[in-house]
């Protein structure tokens, strides 16, 4: 359906990321903004230098709260060698032509530029030194640099940046395939805590998100949109729309059947967006019936129980003879475990500003993956891809929902049909409406354990959504899904229900669920086994570095090393001592290359089932380098917490075809009350530095679970968690 | 019909139906866009403002319900003794992510901190009842810690 950031897809955006050469191209390419600041010197793309001293340094991905904004400047700033405070930071426009690939998504920023953008400050610096060299008669080789200085060695002789940055104008850049890079011992940025550039407009509430975009002339704009993905209009009384105050263009949008394109609806465009809105109410829209309109929660719970009672549509992976060796078993368990749709709910809105004129399109778009959109647009209105230009804004979070552009082009169409600058605006209920959403899924589990406490077999047979081999978006599981190749009889099958509601890419996709059921049912192995969990997984992970290779290897020695520091941090050997109700769980995962193992600890009351977190414990490997500790720590420590949030609150049920919950009222978030706190410590472990605003959240919610199981004895095997259920 | 609003110390003037959620006046009308929309049903606290002092979620306060009340909002949190403690303390602590509910969170704390100086825990649970959906809430309890003077422990 759209960009699909899980398994080989993410592998391919890593690929085309160097395969592509962007690194050249942003060095080739002078960027076509001439430079703010009077008389600064563009170096490359992402550098300009002003007479001053001030450096001014592109931001290239969109901002979507993970601190990309910061730190990726951050890696150009220390290779660059001038210090923090004297960089200014700006958002880059979408163009790919200077920026490569310009998205939000698969916890991809880290790796896909840490090299990169480093050898960008290192080839402006290096071109900052020829011309110190080339004034001062010298060999490069007898310059070095300090805090936007080049200095002579043996003769101190010092130049500023700004008073050298002029003299690179048409001085070739040298290689950046050769470049040296600095030896990390002597960073001083990249792995220094720094705010977010943005922090103080944030706290001021200055405009920084598309929904605060104003353009001159702008109208306001709702969308209406039938509660059956993709349904027609049937009716709807326009001229009520129009005869309210302040409404001046109300008109139907045909749309196509592409459930993340531009969908069929009835657009109301007014002098402000409330006026829009009352428009909106006025036109008592029906909807043509459509063929999914019977499609519900209770009818795909209830599918995929007869699924699992035949034969599996096709098998995912085949290790030895999963019968045999649960006929073997010492101890064997059988579950069935099941997880919902889930809304991503970004707290701002939907919305895109559009304004089309003389054949152009202009938009300012809060967007992950602002490149798609715009050809999103240009295919559905017909414009080349040249003439429309995207700003992308602040994005008001993101979690993987504004990797879909619906939004962009349902704005741009109806700017267009107003013939006037459009900010168009969707109302939480249109966003919980109109979600791709986090799949659903199935599986049934059976598993055997021999009497030294091994797990000796592992079957699972996942129901998931699509049709044969095509998948709805983010509902596919991987034939190597850990504890794949770690049990020697292992069994997985597939089976699926054709969907027609809208899925995607939510924050660690696959894993935000997929963690869940596998890590809550080898604890329920461990229990079997009456074996301590920890020590369980631990032999379970046995005791070789690595299993399998190239992008499919799991690095057991970090995972081990990740378990054994939430087991020390927690205190998870004494746990025996906690009071009665009290317990601890633990879990772990590896997803977007990083190796997370996180203990929960939770108190269940006994009286009515509610559910206290005491507190988090989270070891994270994301490899040798955090490149900004401050963002990294809010990151995890959100991820986490966000993870509770899915386990004990979130669900999307589908109900005739639509989904039935509307806003926070019934799609509870978690808040203050409820967050527990979470300790964060990363093990430093020699591999290139990967990212983590997706792997730190899936290992909490099994640790949870397992918690409650520990505490309770009672076993979450559906979420969100029913807490009536855990009443003694 | 013309609406004359306190706002931030200014007498303005919004001309919009009686209707018109506060929010949207100021952010659509006055172009005063730090008070954020993220639900329009009272549930997330993004809009929040002061309303004489009392933090008040704008999204569902028709504009002639404020009448010469003192509406106060986060662009003037700089000029206000508490609220700049509090940016201060959001500031140093760098608790936003993506900030989007942070205008409405500084709003909430402010008023929690003129009734209760140094809050506990537990008034702190009970006061901050603002959705962040990046769920920065440890550095939003801390920095309400710092900015009351007390011990930051998260
Ligand atoms: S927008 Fe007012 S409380 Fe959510
Ligand atoms: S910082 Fe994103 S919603 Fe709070």
């Amino acid at each position: 359906m759209t960009l699909e950031l899980t398994g080989a897809s993410r592998r391919d955006l890593l690929k085309a990321s160097v395969v592509g050469g962007g690194l050249v191209l942003s060095f080739s390419i002078a960027p076509k903004a001439g430079a703010a600041e009077a008389g600064a010197q563009a170096l490359n793309a992402y550098v300009r230098i002003a007479p001053n001293g001030l450096v001014t340094i592109m931001a290239k991905n969109p901002e979507i709260g993970q601190g990309v904004k910061t730190s990726l400047p951050m890696m150009i700033a220390e290779e660059l060698d001038v210090l923090w405070e004297n960089v200014r930071i700006e958002q880059a426009d979408n163009d790919p032509k200077l920026f490569t690939r310009q998205f939000a998504g698969g916890s991809l920023a880290t790796p896909m530029n840490y090299d990169d953008l480093r050898k960008v400050g290192a080839v402006a610096r290096a071109m900052l030194v020829n011309a110190a060299a080339t004034a001062w008669n010298c060999p490069s080789g007898e310059c070095k640099t300090a805090e936007g200085h080049v200095i002579h060695v043996s003769t101190g002789r010092k130049a500023t940046y700004g008073s050298l940055a002029g003299q690179c104008a048409g001085v070739a850049a040298p290689d950046p395939k050769t470049i040296p890079l600095k030896d990390p011992k002597t960073y001083k940025i990249i792995g220094q805590p720094k705010r977010q550039y943005d922090t103080k407009k944030v706290v001021t509430g200055q405009p920084l998100f598309g929904i605060d975009v104003r353009v001159p002339g702008m109208l306001y704009a709702t969308f209406e949109k039938a509660p059956v993905f993709g349904a027609k209009v049937a009716t709807a009384d326009l001229e009520a729309a129009r005869a309210v105050k302040g409404v001046k263009k109300v008109f139907i949008v045909e749309g196509g059947t592409k459930l993340d394109g531009l969908l069929p609806g009835v657009a109301v465009v007014a002098d402000s967006w409330w006026a829009a809105r009352k428009g909106r109410n006025a036109l008592k829209t029906t909807w043509q019936d459509h063929p999914t309109s019977k499609q519900s929660s209770a009818g795909f719970d209830k599918r995929a129980a007869e699924l699992n009672a035949g034969a599996p549509q096709m098998n995912l992976r085949k290790d030895g003879d999963v019968d045999a060796a649960l006929k073997g078993a010492a101890h064997t368990v059988e579950a069935a475990y099941a997880y919902p749709f889930l809304s991503h709910a970004p707290l701002e809105p939907q919305n895109t500003t559009a304004h089309f004129k003389d054949g152009k399109m202009e938009m300012w778009a809060p967007s992950q993956n602002p490149e798609p959109g715009r050809q999103l647009v240009a295919s559905t209105l017909g414009i080349k891809p040249d003439d429309i230009t995207v700003h992308m804004t602040r994005c008001g979070g993101g979690f993987g929902r504004r990797l879909s552009n619906d939004y962009m082009v349902e704005a741009a169409w109806i700017a267009r049909e107003a013939g006037a600058p459009v900010k168009l605006l969707w109302t939480r209920e249109d966003d919980m409406h109109h979600d791709l959403y986090r799949p659903a899924g199935y599986h049934y589990f059976k598993g055997g354990v021999d009497d030294k406490g091994n797990v000796v077999a592992w079957q699972d047979h996942f129901v998931t959504f699509g049709e044969g081999e095509k998948l709805a978006s983010s509902a596919g599981m991987g034939g190597t899904e850990f504890p794949a190749r770690f049990v020697p009889n292992c069994k997985i099958d597939q089976s699926t229900i054709p969907l027609g509601v809208p899925t995607g890419p939510m924050r660690a996709p696959g894993s935000n669920a997929l963690a869940f059921v596998n890590q809550g049912f080898i604890d329920e192995l461990a229990h079997a086994a009456g074996a301590d969990p920890v020590a369980f997984k631990m032999k379970l992970l046995g005791d070789a570095p690595m299993v399998g290779t190239g992008p499919s290897g799991y690095n057991a020695g970090r995972m081990r090393g990740v378990l054994a520091e939430a087991a020390k941090m927690s205190g998870w050997a004494a746990r025996d001592k906690l009071p009665k109700g009290t317990a601890m769980g633990v879990a772990f995962h590896y997803s977007h290359a990083g190796y997370f193992a996180e203990v929960v600890q939770a108190t269940v009351n006994p009286a009515n089932g509610a559910i206290k977190v005491d507190k988090v414990w989270v070891a994270a490997d994301v490899g040798r380098q955090i490149v900004n500790p401050l963002g990294a720590m809010n990151q995890v420590q959100g991820a986490a917490i966000e993870g509770l949030s899915h386990a004990l609150y979130q669900k999307i049920t589908i109900v005739d075809g639509a989904a039935k919950e509307s806003n926070f009222s019934n799609y509870p978030l978690l808040r203050m009350a409820a967050a527990p706190p979470v300790e964060v410590k990363f093990v430093i472990t020699d591999y290139p530095p990967t990212g983590l605003g997706e792997p730190a959240l899936p290992p909490v919610i099994p640790a949870l679970c397992n918690a409650i199981f520990a505490a309770s004895g009672k076993r979450i095997r559906t979420l969100p968690i029913d807490t009536k259920q855990l009443k003694a | 019909m013309p609406y004359k609003l306190n706002v931030n110390g200014k007498v303005l003037e919004a001309d919009v139906d009686a209707d018109t959620p506060l929010l949207w006046t100021l952010r659509d009308t006055l172009g005063i866009t730090g008070p954020k929309f993220g639900c329009g049903i009272a549930q997330c606290g993004a809009c929040t403002v002061h309303i004489d002092g009392k933090a008040t979620r704008s999204c569902v306060l028709p504009v002639s319900a404020v009448g010469d009340k003192a509406v106060t909002t986060i662009e003037a949190m700089e000029n206000h003794p508490i609220g700049k403690k509090v940016q201060a303390a959001w500031m140093d602590l760098d608790v936003a992510q993506c900030g989007y509910c942070q205008p409405g969170q500084i709003m909430a704390a402010t008023a929690l901190l003129a009734k209760t100086p140094k809050p506990t825990d537990a008034d702190i649970d009970q006061a901050m009842t603002n959705i962040c959906r990046c769920a920065t809430y440890t550095r939003i309890r801390a920095a309400i810690k710092q900015a009351s003077g007390q011990k930051v422990t998260a």
